[in-house]
């Protein structure tokens, strides 16, 4: 079980390296970002053991990821609307 | 019965004795005392730097501190008063000392981490008293970019440096008191018969485990920033200075609720002992702190409001910041109801109490005006926010602290200090801080910004009194100093149960031995069984 994750995350790794060297536009950070939550999911599930761990311990995990999600999703909400006002500056 | 076993039988102040044996303790009393030595220390060092300002702030010309000096006491006075004295104050002394023996245990679920978090407190407080002497810092305790990360060139990197450092023991602290409640509950503890002040440290371990690592990577970046120049924060190379008040602000809006939850916890238990009653709505002021810890996480734009901010966005925080009233609003009606036809007595805790409510309920209450968008824009940087925040966590979290203080200093020490003295200080306090900071709502209505070491003639009459104030305030605060350790040398003992109070801690000997229980306590009835708790023994002999 460990080995094939740690084949996937070395596949994972390569992957990675030869999308650095493409140029897909906009959509350059979504694929890096996409593949790095790949790799982190499958480290969380499987090497910190998450995946056979007692419900208190995956509540935990998912809080840890759901607060990261408040900080980025609301803090977007500032970025992404910052423009509809047309005042410049705000 | 063996030897190890009588040493566990003595009070745990007395076995085993020497430095080395407190410096390598693993009893989470121990560890209590050493962390209420050094935020005392840190207290006194914070309080220097306010004096600085206040006496500054008595004449309208900048004539005892230049404006360089007067920026970094002012930085100074933020950075240890937040991080060094007021992050830790009631986590780790009194829940320390108590979330083990309330719920039943003989320690935390990990004694060597918890003086692991002592001895990071220590390190970062020591970093950053070198930033002290190598000449301070002048960013203003929030460390706001661009300034920070650009322009200063003060000691910025050392003090985030240490400020970095302290956040992984208050990290350490919220992960210990989570496990300990998660796995340590003694037979019979079920959730619903936690003291309130439980409830409160369990729910100001989530904020200090959720957002403590936001606040030490923001600061790592600014000082990376200044080293690297990566661009995160600076608009010239792709940055934005408003993400770091973003990140910033994650933390720290937050981080007001570590001070004031477990302020809030400590009224909660001194309300019902003080008036002889179950406490009103037991489970609404549990899950009203969880509520306050969770939506407190979803307000910090409202700090945000005169940068560039979008004002969508500033709208969505301005309602948020409103529904954090709630909470509050339904522990201060509860903590009252518990009052209505209870048996008052006016023990020095009690002054205390009153003293927070009083306090808390103008802080938070001049909150909502600041949380308001609109209003907001003409208050912004001003005396008023700067008297709104202390109301909150001097008028809050202090008095709150110090409540407690005298409450528990009997099972702490063994010993009972000065009624008296305790009430006296409690009204000097309680009067020095009102005519400290309430003169600050009115110059700040008025336009006085904060942050300036001169300021124009007409503010002079408020200044002054609020420098008067001061004074009463410290005042008060040394007399605590002193008849504290005055009832140390020669305070009457004190019984086990002084306050008559129910709870644990109130079971068991003052001070309590090193294992805490001789045997595993059992629990078979609710919390703040009042109607069964034992009369108060305070002066019986
Ligand atoms: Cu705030």
């Amino acid at each position: 079980m460990c080995v094939s994750v740690f084949l996937a995350l070395l596949v994972f790794t390569a992957i990675t390296v030869w999308v650095a060297g493409l140029d897909l536009g906009p959509l350059n950070t979504p694929v890096a970002l996409g593949i790095a939550v790949t790799k982190g999911t499958l480290v969380v599930l499987f090497f910190m053991g998450v995946r056979w761990n007692t419900p208190l311990t995956k509540t935990v995990a998912i809080s840890g990821f759901v607060w990261l999600l408040i900080l980025f999703g609301i803090t977007m909400g500032d970025y992404l609307t910052r423009g509809w006002l047309g005042v410049p500056g705000r | 019965m063996s030897n190890e076993a009588s040493v566990h039988e003595q009070s745990y102040l007395g076995a085993p004795h020497g430095l080395a044996s407190w410096l390598l303790t693993k009893d989470h009393k121990r560890i209590a005392i050493l962390y209420l030595i050094s935020i005392t220390i840190f207290f006194a060092v914070g309080g220097t730097f306010a004096a600085m300002i206040r006496a500054e702030l008595v004449t309208p010309q900048g004539d005892l501190l230049s404006s360089d000096l007067y920026n970094k006491v002012f930085t100074l006075h933020g950075v240890i008063m937040i991080f060094f004295f007021l992050i830790p104050s009631i986590p780790a002394t009194l829940g320390n000392f108590l979330l083990p023996i309330m719920i039943g245990a003989k320690d935390l679920a990990f004694p060597r981490i918890n003086l692991l978090s002592w001895y990071i407190y220590v390190i970062g407080a020591t970093v950053t008293l070198a930033a002290v002497f190598n000449g301070g810092v002048d960013t203003g305790w929030t460390f706001y970019t661009p300034y920070s990360s650009m322009s200063s060139n003060t000691s910025v990197t050392t003090a985030a440096l240490g400020v970095f450092i302290t956040g992984f023991s208050s990290i350490l602290t919220g992960f210990n008191f989570i496990v300990t409640l998660h796995r340590m509950r003694a037979p019979g503890m079920t959730w619903f018969r936690l003291p309130l002040f439980v409830w409160a440290q369990y729910a100001t371990s989530l904020v200090m485990i959720l957002g403590t690592p936001v606040v030490a990577i923001t600061v790592l970046l600014v000082a990376a920033e200044r080293a690297l120049h990566l661009g995160i924060f600076d608009p010239k190379i792709g940055g934005d200075p408003v993400l770091f008040q973003h990140l910033f602000w994650f933390y720290s809006h937050p981080a007001v609720y570590i001070m004031i939850l477990p302020a809030m916890g400590v009224v909660s238990e001194l309300v019902a002992a003080m008036s002889r009653k179950q406490i009103f709505g037991y489970s609404f002021v549990a899950f009203s702190s969880l509520a306050i810890a969770i939506i407190g996480f979803l307000v910090w734009g409202h700090h945000l409001f005169v940068s560039s901010q979008s004002i969508y966005a500033g709208l969505v925080f301005s309602i948020i910041t409103m529904m954090v009233a709630v909470p509050s609003a339904v522990k201060t009606f509860n903590w009252t109801a518990t009052m209505y036809k209870g048996a008052i007595s006016w023990e020095s805790p009690t002054f205390w109490i009153f003293g927070f409510m009083g306090l808390f309920l103008v802080g938070g209450l001049t909150g909502l005006f600041l949380g308001a968008m609109g209003l907001d824009i003409h208050l912004t940087d001003t005396y008023f926010v700067v008297a709104h925040f202390h109301y909150i966590m001097v008028g809050g979290g202090v008095m709150g602290f110090l409540g407690g203080l005298h409450f528990w200093w009997p099972k702490m020490t063994g010993k009972m200090y000065n009624e008296t003295a305790g009430k006296i200080a409690a009204m000097l306090v309680f009067f020095g801080f009102n005519a400290t900071f309430f003169p600050q709502f009115i110059v700040g209505y008025m336009g006085m910004p904060r942050r300036y070491h001169a300021y124009p003639p007409e503010f002079q009459f408020f200044n002054v009194l609020s420098s008067a104030g001061a004074v009463l305030l410290g005042i008060g605060y040394t007399m605590i100093v002193i008849y504290l350790i005055y009832s140390l040398i020669k305070g009457p003992k004190a019984p086990a149960n002084p306050w008559g109070a129910t709870g644990l801690e109130w079971k068991i000997p003052s001070p309590p031995i090193t294992h805490n229980f001789s045997e595993m306590p059992v629990v078979t009835e609710e919390a703040y069984d009042y109607q069964h708790a034992p009369a108060p023994q305070r002066g019986v002999k």
